[in-house]
């Protein structure tokens, strides 16, 4: 698989500096654990899963994306996806975030159109983690 | 970045003097002659060497000269033997048996003979990757014309019993074909012992050129083979077209260093192998595939649990090897190899085939085993597979969306 330079480049920040790139996890009991909405995407079997958390924050009435970790077990694309989906998240508000389409992705990192699908799991990680954060608000 | 070339199974660098002789065959100053042609020097030299080659990979496989037929490679040997013989013999009857783990370059001539009306037995291996002379009596019957095995899987690097198998194909009659892309020149064969009627053999694999390999055609007991390509009735009319000299020659010389070699090449895969895992062993879950009692030490392939492999594969990017992943192939699927086993998908979208060879250092696989070692555990720290691990979470009950 020949990949841009950009899919690269993603790839091996991500992996020589995870923290820097975002990647970890809020757990239950975490401070602020209540603000964090989380989705999974993916299976094993498909060779891809995406695991993306959202902490949220009411700034002027509207709820805003304040940071946002991610763990992803993929090949290279899918890997370079969620970390330019977490790029992409911060300081926008829920329906803003809504609103990325894989095709930015895409587009960004140039993927080749057999990965196509590494984006169209990022942006189902993100529609999945706002429906989560938006749940518990309702439990709220 | 130096390259570490750690994927020898898929193909060898050619040896220097086997390049030098080569294009000796080539130029006007050269001996570019036909070796068909039988009017001239420039014929009867290039006929000579042509000879010469196949005296030598004669003698490496042990069997009589004139049962080599020069083709272009495995994937052509293959057809000629399978599609050849079924065709020739479909009047005894129908019936065809290879395995699910064979090369594609098998797979694909069977699907054709099924399309012709033939009906074929696929084997499945055991987990560790064997298929027994006791499947094999079990599959045939009365109507059974051909078996087809690999001899060395060239996922896997398991061997399979072919002695065995050869008694019993020819107790009954049975053609047997062998696909030894990956075993020639490396583990030794004997053709004048054995009862194997077709034997597939690869340049590329044993350090000699691509584009050229060879179909061994047994003479006594006589076999048999509907030819593929129709022409000037080269190649005792099996396989007509000009004979490529300089690859031949290239095949021959090939063969000729491999005979020496062997035994020295086997000991140093043996030595390297044994680092190779004595470095890799204790990284928590890892599953070797194709764990047969029986098995060639350069080839190891690896599954590394909660890492897909064309991640690890872009990790080790100084290493050159290959995966099982769905990710590193153009149809999206996993190794159909892998899953004959039973391995779950998961585990052959984590696998990785390091094959070692003539060129290997154990400073390369020493450096490749530590690479290995750090780069399997930074992914396992962004894989959420490996997250839900660590929690205990059992990965088999979660309902994937």
């Amino acid at each position: 698989m020949a990949y841009s330079q950009k899919v690269v480049d993603k790839f091996e920040e991500t992996l020589n500096n995870p923290e820097k790139a975002s990647v970890g996890r809020w757990k239950p009991g975490d401070e602020d654990f209540h603000r964090v909405g989380t989705g999974i995407v993916g299976a094993p079997a498909c060779g891809d899963v995406m695991k993306l958390q959202i902490k949220c924050q009411n700034i002027d009435g509207e709820n805003r994306i304040v940071d946002a970790r991610f763990k992803t077990y993929g090949c290279g694309s899918a890997i370079a996806s969620s970390g330019q989906l977490i790029d992409m998240l911060k300081g926008k508000t829920l329906e803003e975030a809504q609103a990325i389409s894989n095709q930015e992705i895409v587009d960004i990192l140039e993927l080749p159109s057999i990965k196509i699908h590494c984006s169209v799991l990022a942006e189902e990680a993100i529609h999945r983690a706002i429906d989560d954060f938006k749940s518990l608000r309702n439990n709220d | 970045m130096k390259q570490i070339y750690l994927d020898y199974a898929s193909t060898t660098p050619v040896e220097e003097g086997v390049v030098k002789k080569m294009t000796d065959f080539m130029s006007f100053d050269g001996n570019f002659g036909n070796p068909a042609s039988r009017s001239h020097s420039f014929g009867w030299k290039a006929d000579e060497a042509v000879e010469e080659a196949r005296n030598n990979l004669a003698t490496l496989i042990g069997c009589d000269p004139r049962e080599i037929i020069w083709t272009s490679g495995a994937t052509e040997s293959d057809n000629l033997a399978i599609k050849g013989a079924a065709r020739f013999y479909k009047n005894k009857g129908n019936h065809l048996v290879t395995s699910k783990i064979e090369h594609k370059a098998v797979l694909d001539p069977f699907r054709q003979l099924e399309e012709e009306g033939f009906e074929v037995t696929y084997l499945e291996p055991n987990s560790s990757g064997d298929i027994t002379v006791e499947q094999v009596a079990e599959a045939v019957t009365e109507k059974t014309i051909l078996v087809s095995l690999m001899h060395m899987n060239n996922e896997l690097g398991t061997i399979t019993d072919i002695d065995s198998i050869g008694e019993l194909t020819r107790s009954k009659g049975i053609i047997f074909h062998v696909d030894a892309a990956q075993s020639i020149g490396k583990i030794a064969i004997d053709m004048s012992l054995n009862k194997i009627d077709l034997l597939s053999i690869s340049a590329h694999k044993f350090y000699g050129p691509k584009g050229v390999g060879a179909l061994f055609v047994r003479r006594k007991p006589r076999v048999r083979l509907e030819p593929l390509f129709h022409g000037g009735g080269h190649e005792r009319g099996f396989r007509s077209g000009t004979l490529a000299t300089h690859q031949i020659v290239g095949l021959g010389e090939a063969a000729r260093i491999a005979h020496q070699q062997m035994d020295d090449d086997l000991r140093k895969l043996e030595n390297l192998k044994r680092i190779f895992w004595e470095e890799v062993k204790d990284i928590e879950e890892i599953y070797v595939n194709g764990d047969s009692k029986n098995k060639f030490p350069g080839i190891l392939n690896i599954s590394f649990n909660f890492v897909e492999g064309e991640s690890l594969i872009m990790a080790l990017k100084s290493i050159a090897v290959s995966s099982g992943s769905a990710c590193t192939s153009a149809s999206l699927e996993p190794s159909y190899v892998l899953r004959a086993l039973g391995r779950k998908d998961e585990l052959a979208h984590s696998s990785i085939r390091f094959s070692f060879g003539r060129y290997t250092t154990e400073q390369d696989v020493k450096e490749t085993a530590l690479l290995v070692k750090s780069s399997v555990e930074r992914l396992r720290e962004i894989s959420p597979l490996w997250e839900m691990y660590q929690d205990g979470v059992d990965l088999d009950k979660i309902k994937w969306a």
